[in-house]
C-alpha cells in the first residue's frame, strides 16, 4: 500500500478549499463596508431622501469604480455560496453540472446588467 | 470472511445519508443550526431573487421617470401584480439580507476570536441574530407597509 503521509503522500483534490473560504471571507467584509458606507450616505443626508440624493450616491466615478469592485466581490462570494449548496445536496453529476452552469449564467447575467446601470448613469 | 458459514454472518447495520423525509421532521433545531440552515436559506432567497434587485437597482437610479416607475411598482402594482404582493417579495428580501448579514458577521467574528468558538457563544450570538434579524425586519416591514 502506497504512503499516504509525509513528502511522498498522494496529492488529491483541486486545493481550491483555502481559496474558496478566505475569498468567501474578504469578499463579505467588503460588501460588509460597502453596506456601512451607503446605509451612512442615506442616514446623513439632509433634507428629504429622494431620486436625487439616491442617484447622487452613485454619480461620482470612484463610487461606481468601488461599486463595481463590490459587484464582482458579490459575483464571487454568491458562486461559491450556491455551489457548495449544489455540492452538498445534489448528487446526480449531470444535474449538479448543469445547475452550476445554471449559476453562472445567472449571476454573469445580474452582473453585466447592474455594470451596465452603473456606468449609464 | 470465507471461514465464516453461510448465514452465521449478522446482518450489519447500515448507515445512509439522512433521508428527507423520514428523518428530516425528527431533527433537532438547536439555535446555533437553525442560525447556520437560515444562513443558507436566505442566501439563497438572495440568489434566486437576484434579477429582481438589479431591476430596483436600475429602476431606481436611471431617471426621474424609471424612478416613479419604481415606485409605482410598490404602491399600484406591475405585470399584473398587486402592489403589496411586490412590498412581501420586497420584505423578504429585507429579512433575508439582514439574517445573512447579522449572521455573517457572528461567522466572521468566530473566525477571528478564539474564545468564540464555545457552545455557548454559539448558543447566546445565534439567539442575539435571530432576534436582531427578526426585530429589525418586523421596524422596516411596518415602514414598508406604511404603518409610521
Amino acid at each position: 500500500m502506497s504512503v499516504n503521509y509525509g513528502a511522498k503522500r498522494i496529492v488529491v483534490g483541486a486545493h481550491y478549499g483555502l481559496r474558496d473560504w478566505l475569498g468567501q471571507r474578504v469578499t463579505a467584509a467588503l460588501m460588509a463596508l460597502f453596506t456601512v458606507l451607503i446605509l451612512g450616505r442615506f442616514i446623513f443626508s439632509t433634507g428629504p431622501f429622494g431620486y436625487e440624493q439616491w442617484a447622487s450616491i452613485f454619480s461620482s466615478q470612484w463610487m461606481k469604480a468601488l461599486t463595481f469592485t463590490v459587484i464582482v466581490a458579490l459575483l464571487y462570494h454568491v458562486w461559491i455560496g450556491m455551489r457548495d449548496i449544489w455540492m452538498d445536496y445534489i448528487k446526480p453529476v449531470w444535474l449538479r453540472l448543469s445547475l452550476h452552469v445554471f449559476t453562472l449564467v445567472w449571476l454573469l447575467s445580474c452582473a453585466g446588467w447592474s455594470i451596465q446601470v452603473l456606468w449609464r448613469l | 470472511m470465507s471461514e465464516l458459514a453461510p448465514g452465521a454472518a449478522k446482518k450489519r447495520p447500515e448507515f445512509r445519508n439522512i433521508n428527507a423525509f423520514k428523518d428530516l421532521p425528527g431533527y433537532r433545531w438547536p439555535l446555533a443550526s437553525l442560525v447556520s440552515g437560515m444562513h443558507r436559506i436566505s442566501g439563497a432567497i438572495l440568489f434566486f431573487l437576484m434579477p429582481f434587485i438589479v431591476w430596483m437597482f436600475d429602476s431606481s437610479i436611471s431617471s426621474e421617470i424609471s424612478f416613479a416607475k419604481f415606485k409605482a411598482a410598490f404602491n399600484i402594482g406591475m405585470l399584473g401584480v398587486p402592489g403589496v404582493i411586490w412590498k412581501l417579495i420586497a420584505l423578504a428580501l429585507i429579512w433575508a439580507y439582514l439574517q445573512h448579514f447579522i449572521a455573517g458577521l457572528r461567522h466572521l467574528w468566530m473566525d477571528t476570536h478564539h474564545d468564540a468558538t464555545s457552545k455557548e457563544f454559539g448558543r447566546s450570538s445565534a439567539a442575539f441574530t435571530l432576534a436582531a434579524s427578526i426585530g429589525l425586519t418586523l421596524l422596516l416591514g411596518a415602514r414598508l407597509f406604511g404603518l409610521y
